[in-house]
C-alpha cells in the first residue's frame, strides 16, 4: 500500500459540518503524482517510491533528470521525493496516484517547511518569558543568564538563543480528513499545515499501530 | 488559480433558500438546536444591526431586547444550523452598520418602516 503523496498547500477556509459547527480546514491539492522510480529491497536495501509532482515541461529538465524520468512518464516533475515503504504491490512504474488514496475521517501527518521568520529573538523562537515591562526594569526582552561562571568557564553546545527562525522541516500528526474533492485532488483537513501557500507537502496517512 | 479553487469550496456551501435582507430589517430567525437525540427549532427574532460580505464567511448579526438586556446573535449567514429565516418588517435606516441602536432603548430604539411607493 501506499504510504504518502506530494501535495502543495492551497490555502485555509473552513467549511460547516453537519451539526453546523463551523470547522477550520487546510486545502491541500495531493496529486497527481507519478510513481517514477521503484526502489526494492533486492536492488536498493529498502523499499520505497519515487514520486514526482507539480508538472514541468521536459525541455526545461537537465539530461540526467530527463533520462531518469523517460521511461515512467513523458512529462517532467518539479519535485522527486522518495517515500519509505514496507512492502510495495500491485505498483507499476508510470502509475498515477492522487486524492483516491484517502478516504474521509482518515489521519494524516503533514510534513511540510515552515515559514521563514528572519532572525528572532529568545521569546519568539523558544518560547521564553519576558522580563516586566516598567517599574524601573531594564531586562525587557533579553535571554537572562547563559550558564554558570568558573565552572564549566563555557556557555554549553545547544544553549537556546536568539537566531534564524522558521525555513524548517516541520511535521504535524494526526490531522482530519473533513472532506475530499475528487476532481481536484483536493484533501480538506482539519487544522492549520507547516509552510506558505503553493508550498510543497508531504501527505502521509498517519500510522495507528506505530 | 490557488484562490479559485478556495472560492470554489466555498461557492459549494451557499445556501440558495436564505431570502434577501439589510440591516435595518426585522427577521424571525429559525435555528435548529439539538438536546441529544432531539432536534427543535427555536426562533430568534430581532433587527438585523450587522452584515458581512463573504462566499461561505458571510455572516450577519441580530439584536433583539430580552427580559430588558440586550442580547446580540451572530449568525453565519449559509449555517446549515439555520433552519429559515423570515423577514418580518423591512427597516429604512440610513446605514449598513447599526451600532448606534446599543446606546439607545425603548421608544429611542424604533426603526422606521420601509415605506414602497
Amino acid at each position: 500500500m501506499m504510504s504518502g503523496l506530494l501535495g502543495k498547500k492551497i490555502g485555509m477556509t473552513n467549511v460547516f459540518a453537519s451539526d453546523g459547527q463551523l470547522v477550520p480546514v487546510t486545502v491541500l491539492q495531493v496529486g497527481p503524482c507519478v510513481v517514477t522510480q521503484i526502489k526494492t529491497e533486492e536492488t536498493d536495501g529498502y523499499a520505497a517510491l519515487q514520486l514526482g509532482f507539480d508538472e514541468k515541461p521536459v525541455e526545461r529538465l537537465n539530461k540526467p533528470i530527463a533520462g531518469h524520468l523517460k521511461k515512467a512518464s513523458d512529462k517532467g516533475f518539479r519535485v522527486l521525493r522518495e517515500f519509505r515503504e514496507d512492502s510495495i504491490e500491485d505498483i507499476e512504474t508510470g502509475a498515477t496516484i492522487g486524492a483516491d488514496m484517502f478516504s474521509v475521517g482518515d489521519k494524516v501527518t503533514v510534513t511540510g517547511i515552515s515559514k521563514g521568520r528572519g532572525f528572532q529573538g529568545t521569546i519568539k523562537r523558544h518560547g521564553f518569558s519576558r522580563g516586566p515591562e516598567t517599574h524601573g526594569n531594564r531586562n525587557h526582552r533579553k535571554p537572562g543568564s547563559i550558564g554558570n561562571s568558573a565552572w564549566p568557564a563555557k556557555v554549553i553546545k545547544g544553549k537556546r538563543m536568539p537566531g534564524h527562525k522558521g525555513v524548517d522541516r516541520v511535521t504535524v500528526k494526526n490531522l482530519t480528513i473533513v472532506d475530499i474533492k475528487h476532481d481536484d485532488n483536493l484533501i480538506l483537513v482539519k487544522g492549520a499545515v507547516p509552510g506558505f501557500n503553493t508550498g510543497v507537502v508531504e501527505v502521509r496517512k498517519t500510522d495507528v499501530n506505530k | 488559480m490557488t484562490a479559485n479553487l478556495i472560492q470554489k469550496i466555498e461557492r459549494e456551501q451557499m445556501r440558495l433558500d436564505i431570502p434577501d435582507f439589510d440591516s435595518g430589517d426585522t427577521v424571525k430567525v429559525h435555528v435548529k438546536i439539538r438536546e441529544g437525540e432531539k432536534e427543535r427549532i427555536q426562533i430568534f427574532q430581532g433587527v438585523v444591526i450587522k452584515k458581512t460580505k463573504g462566499l461561505s464567511n458571510a455572516r450577519f448579526t441580530v439584536r433583539k431586547i430580552s427580559g430588558g438586556v440586550g442580547v446580540e446573535r451572530i449568525f453565519p449567514l449559509y449555517s446549515p444550523a439555520i433552519d429559515k429565516v423570515d423577514v418580518v418588517t423591512r427597516g429604512r435606516v440610513r446605514r449598513s452598520k447599526l451600532y448606534y441602536l446599543k446606546n439607545l432603548r425603548g421608544k429611542a430604539a424604533r426603526i422606521k418602516e420601509k415605506r414602497f411607493a
